[in-house]
């Protein structure tokens, strides 16, 4: 079975603008699926709302696009009910981060046993760019015209301070690292969270200095920092540039999970 | 075969769905309800079922209509402030067309409001509470033994019309205890199943489409945009949202005749009392109190849709009255449908009508 066997081909033309970094994380999180060998009818793909949520709509396998930021909450329903299906959650920064915040806490704090993969653009893209809570201070949105002054939430290290058995937080430019990121949050019991960092030139790039997509691929790519590499400078009391954010596996742990079949 | 038990409404409510088959229960505590989690706290991992605690209401909806795609038989409970929180929920349950049972043991409202009182005051929230059109099926029970049986009642209409199914109880019909028989076994009618080559959303003659869980090896995409057949979404075709909604409300309203539920007493009678869930019991000792025919009651087990041929049973009436406990919610649609006065008498703050304020009511209109 190949990746693009999974592919919904009588979905096209796809909603996405192009050099949307989305179909990378897709065509990432099918070929992590191939690898894992699951099978189709036990496959569930679950999201809330936004343009990361209509991933699950494009895929070959029973899904639920469901309300904006319950994602988790339907898919713990899912996954409590039927442990041997393989339950994978679509979400992006406003859907996981704003109005699902509460139900993202307490996914990780139970440990379902899924993955969630999330694609974080920064921005609210499908309403057409306003600051998120992951929007970066002083950048430029349709909410923030004099640039964003809130602070902006770093959902790796919220997922590990909840408690997810697996986190690792990687870009739409590290598409090896990201696939095999998403496998092994696949392999580990319990809650797996993928952060994806990913371009979205038309609504967030556009205002901000970044039009094209090589603009926004080497923004990502620049501003990435291995986790080892980060620690080291700051283990050395070395600056850490501004802008950076770090990449790689922030945590793989064995706590208690649910949802997980017993063998 | 069957048991004899002296329970509370709750629990009989818990122990209706368990016979029915429910498997999965997702919730948040909120009081009067809350002895319905606690009983399928206790009971369900004894019989492979799962309780889940989840975070909130709008979590509680969600994980329930989660596990009913995979053909789990699923339900929450909960109160008013609760009940506010699930309604983006079940207006996506109604979209999707996912069979789920929500059990509302009514409390004082606006609110917080009284946590500890009875009250009818969801009665029209539970049928128009979640934004744009859309029909749901609503049962009222006046006892412990109907916490029983319309709950597992609630689960085979909520399969036969893929719709979100209400137990519309009260504190006081929640709280009290009664005699209840518990049958050893309860015949559940599960959903049709897809036929081989339907579309998902494609509706058989009655409406309603046959039903691939998760897991059946059909693919389903569900989604809360307005879809095709196929279950895609297709948001800018006005003929498309018109097929879809008017056939999600036309499933339900059309049934009103097929699946009514209610009670005619003295059908000759001139003044009748219609009544659904606890005031009907006042109007039962009133008309206990009064043997001689005149008192004619419409009691209403199943409230939405609404039956409105059943007020045509009273064929001499002059006038109906209506106790509610709110400031009239039921009363309206009653209204509409009748030319005889309908009178409402609402009661709010908590305690049933007395038998003598519902004489007395009586007295001022026959």
């Amino acid at each position: 079975m190949s990746a693009s066997e999974w592919f919904r081909e009588d979905r096209l033309p796809h909603i996405y603008c192009t050099g949307c970094g989305n179909g990378t994380v897709i065509n990432c999180t099918l070929a992590a699926v191939e690898e894992m060998g699951w099978n189709q009818n036990e496959t569930v793909f679950v999201s809330g709302i936004g343009c990361s949520s209509r991933a699950p709509g494009y895929i070959l396998t029973d899904s639920l696009h469901t309300t904006h930021g319950r994602a988790l909450a339907f898919a713990t329903g899912v996954k409590m009910a039927r442990p041997e299906f393989n339950v994978v959650v679509f979400t992006g920064d406003g859907d996981l981060a704003a109005i699902g915040g509460n139900h993202f806490i307490h996914a990780c704090r139970r440990n379902v046993n899924m993955t969630v993969v999330c694609m974080n653009n920064q921005i609210y893209g499908m309403t057409g760019g306003q600051g998120s809570p992951t929007t970066p201070p002083g950048a430029i949105s349709s909410t923030t015209p004099y640039g964003a002054t809130e602070p902006a939430f770093d959902l790796a290290e919220l997922a590990v301070a909840a408690g997810a058995n697996y986190v690792a937080r990687w870009t739409s430019y590290h598409v090896k690292e990201l696939t095999k990121a998403i496998v092994t949050g696949m392999q580990t019991p319990g809650l797996a969270f993928i952060e994806v960092r990913l371009q979205c030139p038309t609504n967030y790039g556009r205002h901000n200095k970044l039009r094209t997509v090589p603009a926004m691929i080497e923004y990502l790519r620049g501003n990435a920092m291995l986790l080892e590499k980060y620690n080291r400078l700051v283990a050395g009391g070395k600056p850490i540039p501004e802008g950076t954010f770090t990449v790689g596996e922030l945590v793989r742990r064995n706590r208690p999970a649910m949802g997980v079949v017993k063998r | 075969m069957s048991r004899v038990e002296f329970m509370q409404g709750n629990a009989a409510c818990a122990e209706g769905a368990l016979a029915a088959g429910c498997r999965f229960f997702g919730g948040y505590p909120i009081t009067p309800s809350t002895e319905i989690a606690e009983t399928m706290a206790r009971r369900l991992p004894k019989v492979g079922g799962v309780f889940i605690s989840m975070e909130d209401e709008l979590a509680s909806i969600a994980s329930v209509i989660g596990a009913a795609w995979t053909g789990t038989r699923a339900m929450t409970a909960t109160s008013g402030p609760g009940f506010s929180l699930m309604m983006e929920n079940i207006g996506y349950a109604a979209m999707t067309e996912t069979p789920c049972v929500i059990a509302n043991v009514q409390r004082g409202g606006p609110s917080t409001g009284q946590p500890t009182r009875a009250a009818q005051g969801d009665m029209l929230q539970c049928r128009f509470g979640s934004h744009g059109d859309y029909s749901i099926i609503a049962l009222s029970p006046n006892s412990v033994q109907e916490m029983f049986d319309l709950t597992v009642k609630a689960f085979d209409l909520a399969d036969r019309f893929r719709v979100p199914t209400f137990l519309m109880a009260d504190e006081i019909i929640g709280h009290m205890r009664e005699r209840v028989t518990i049958p050893d076994s309860v015949e559940a009618t599960p959903p049709r199943p897809l036929a081989e080559g339907s579309l998902p959303f494609a509706a058989d003659d009655d409406g309603t489409p046959g039903f691939a869980p998760f897991g059946s090896g059909r693919a389903v995409h569900v989604t809360g945009l307005t879809h095709d057949e196929r279950g895609y979404p297709d948001t800018t075709d006005p003929e498309a949202h018109d097929r879809l909604v008017r056939r999600l409300v036309t499933k339900v309203e059309s049934a009103r005749r097929a699946i009514a539920d209610y009670e005619v007493v003295n059908p000759d009678a001139e003044t009748v009392f219609v009544t659904y869930g606890a005031p009907s019991r006042t109007v039962e000792q009133v008309i206990h109190d009064h043997p001689d025919g005149s008192i004619g009651h419409l009691r209403l087990r199943l409230v939405w849709p609404f039956p409105e041929f059943a007020l045509q049973e009273f064929k001499n009436a002059k006038v109906f009255l209506m106790p509610e406990l709110n400031l009239g919610q039921m009363v309206r649609e009653v209204q509409r449908h009748v030319d005889q006065p309908v009178i409402p008498i609402p009661k709010i703050g908590g305690e049933l009508h007395t038998p003598a304020e519902l004489v007395r009511a009586l007295e001022a209109h026959r």
